[in-house]
């Protein structure tokens, strides 16, 4: 079981996410990477800012699991559990957060840009809002090329402020284009809670300006989330158009490092952690007898094992060369040009 | 001398003008309740009340239409951008409307708006939250671009930027914001728009320089084997082309020190300018000491070398004084 989710081959980290133990396992391993970050930022291994979405691991695998590795996905820059979810590696994430060669994007992107072409991954998006549009467009050339594949977007709640949110919605309606927008409604845009910044406190009725179906969904269940994306996603392949799901989920961390949230309503914290996705669905795979009663603890140990190996692979991992500033700004420029040919089966 | 934070010289313009002039508004995301993300409105909102210190939904279009608007009508709001990249979402609202609203109204209606933002690399913020963009406000008629580089001129641009009547842009380095520096706040001092400083005399050659990098352009000229006269440029648009011009007249070498690629550079406009005032006088060809035309990186090492730094300054001015040769970037070296 672990073997799969140790695997370097972001395409078999995926494909091992059919497996319920697996799904519970990338959750943890989620929750670890995510924890390991705030420390390495605490050691001086991370520079800049750092997003964490530790209490949302439940969106991220319920997703993963439930789409396609050549389906696209934009996501923001609260996207280190998506990336694990879709398969990159703890190495690969942790690496491009400590900015080293080992990184899913070499070491040159940091926290907010991580991508893995080969699951999907378009580069996560540091703009509010900037990767609603570009699904649209992945979901234009599926169709164009005749690939029964859809393109996902990922967004806060915040998000759905933005002009960019909206334009989007708009334009995937009146084309039916197969995209899935799915707004993880964690409560909070950067430091502001989202009764002081939206007039409606469910995101889903949004979808109703632009003719699409509006989902609410409970994003800390993982089957709860994935039942939602399978049904839009086959709704997207059956050429009936898109869909908003409105994810009900919690982040545990501030908007970024240097933010203690303080903000927060009291008692909103400890309400969510009641119901953390990853013991929820760890009870039920206990009922389910997946995992045995007492499993826990032991398993999430194997996990944080697992991806301390990985940060120490990191750190042994050397920053890149000065060279790689100058590489892949055009075709024309050194490193070649690598293009990624999309759904070339 | 009170030692402060650079970033309190912001906090300090905003607060007296405001207390000066109670049309001024600020208006941008967490600015008031959580005292902003860098900390540069930290008590506004106490002070001047949530009329006046605005929290925005992360709607870029939206608060920076509307602070043209309210411009526009009798307010002189100025607009935050937490990063100057959150900018692109909404910069029809500033380059091309209130722009152009004097001139379409034939001088009825103006716009007294100021954005100001914080920009620029160095503290590994990645490709989408490290760069300058002055090159997208630069040169549009109708607006004024200022760099900040200091408390000082913190505080001096800030004040006139929001006095001037028309609409202008401040970048804030943000690699500045947690220096510290002695500075004695006087509610008076204004440091008008379009006009340069020189920093630092000299006699074999000017750097022109702005923002973050005139600590590294003056750290620089103390280190040459030459006498280097440098100039911050402060505002970016309208730029002081005289100051510039009489200190070439002077030294006969022009250096330009930016955080700005090679190719969208500010330094291009000054180099031509200067040529075509200075042509026959000049020593040798201008030298733009720039950024690689390539996005910022994001790690450590990379993104200190693809920053220009003194010891490479240093190593380039040198070469030019002594060979009046234009020494090649780093990055086209073997």
């Amino acid at each position: 079981m672990m073997k799969l989710s140790n695997s370097n081959s972001p395409i078999a980290r995926r494909e091992a996410l059919k497996d319920r133990l697996e799904q519970l396992v990338r959750m943890m391993e989620i929750r670890a990477v995510e924890e390991r970050i705030q420390k390495l930022f605490g050691e001086g291994h991370i520079r800049g800012s750092t997003h964490l979405a530790n209490g949302q691991e439940a969106v991220a695998v319920g997703l993963a699991r439930s789409i396609d590795p050549d389906d696209v996905v934009t996501c923001t820059y609260r996207g280190h559990g998506h990336a694990l979810a879709l398969g990159v590696t703890p190495a690969g994430v942790i690496g491009e957060i400590c900015g080293r060669v080992i990184g899913c994007a070499g070491g040159l992107g940091g926290s907010m840009h991580l991508v893995e072409p080969s699951v999907g991954l378009l580069p996560t998006f540091a703009i509010v809002g900037a990767g609603l549009p570009v699904a649209c467009g992945a979901a234009m050339a599926a169709r164009a090329r005749g690939k029964d594949r859809v393109a996902i977007s990922v967004f806060g709640d915040g998000s759905t402020n933005i002009g960019a949110f909206h334009e989007a919605l708009n334009f995937a309606s009146i084309r039916k284009l197969p995209v899935i927008f799915i707004c993880e409604n964690n409560l909070y845009g950067e430091y502001s809670r989202i009764n002081l910044t939206t007039p409606v406190e469910d995101i889903a009725i949004r979808a109703t300006s632009y003719n699409m179906p509006g989902v609410i969904v409970d994003g800390q269940d993982v089957d709860t989330v994935a039942k939602a994306v399978q049904t839009a996603v086959a709704r997207a392949r059956a050429g009936e158009g898109p869909s908003l799901l409105e994810m009900k989920t919690y982040r545990y961390s501030g908007h970024s490092r240097s933010d203690p949230a303080a903000y927060r309503l009291p008692g909103e914290l400890d309400a969510w952690l009641k119901r953390d996705p990853i013991k929820l669905f760890a009870d039920r795979l206990e009922s389910e007898k997946l995992i045995a009663a007492g499993g826990f603890e032991p398993l999430f140990d194997d996990v944080r094992a697992s991806v301390e190996d990985a940060t120490s692979e990191v750190l042994a991992s050397p920053a890149p060369a000065l060279d790689q500033i100058m590489s892949h700004v055009t075709a024309a420029s050194a490193g070649g040009d690598q293009r990624w040919n999309f759904w070339s089966k | 001398m009170a030692k402060i934070w650079n970033r309190q010289a912001v906090l300090k313009a905003l607060d007296d003008a405001m207390t000066e002039d109670p049309t001024v508004i600020v208006m941008g995301e967490d600015i008031a309740a959580a005292g902003g993300p860098f900390k540069v409105t930290e008590g506004l909102l106490a002070t001047h009340g949530p009329d006046r210190v605005i929290d925005t939904p992360i709607s870029e279009m939206a608060f920076l239409g509307a602070g043209v608007g309210a411009a526009v009508c009798g307010l002189k709001p100025v607009i935050e951008m937490m990063f100057i990249e959150f900018i692109g979402v909404a910069l029809d609202e500033l380059t091309t409307q209130a722009a152009t609203m004097r001139f379409l109204s034939r001088g009825k209606l103006t716009v007294p708006l100021v954005v100001r933002a914080s920009a620029g690399a160095g503290q590994g913020f990645g490709c989408q939250h490290s760069q300058m963009l002055d090159h997208w406000f630069r040169g549009t008629p109708g607006l004024k671009l200022c760099v900040t580089s200091n408390a000082r001129t913190t505080y001096g641009l800030l004040r006139s930027a929001i006095e001037d009547p028309d609409p202008v842009v401040v970048l804030e380095p943000r690699v500045l914001y947690s220096d510290r520096e002695e500075y004695e706040f006087d509610p008076k001092y204004r440091i008008p728009l379009g006009t340069a400083e020189i920093v630092k005399p000299g006699k074999d050659a000017t750097i022109v320089t702005c923002g973050a990098m005139v600590r590294v352009a003056t750290e620089a000229a103390a280190r040459t084997d030459a006498n280097i006269e440098v100039i911050d440029l402060l505002t970016l648009w309208p730029w002081d082309r005289k100051t510039v011009a009489e200190s070439v007249s002077r030294t006969g070498r022009l250096v330009t020190v930016e955080e700005a690629t090679l190719g969208s550079g500010w330094g291009a406009d000054v180099a031509s300018a200067i040529t075509t005032d200075l042509f026959g006088s000049l020593k040798a060809a201008p030298l733009r000491i720039t950024l690689p035309d390539a996005p910022v990186p994001y790690s450590g090492a990379l993104e200190a070398r693809y920053l220009p730094n003194p010891d490479y300054v240093v190593a380039q001015i040198n070469q030019l004084v002594k060979t009046n040769k234009t020494p090649a970037p780093w990055w086209e070296m073997a």
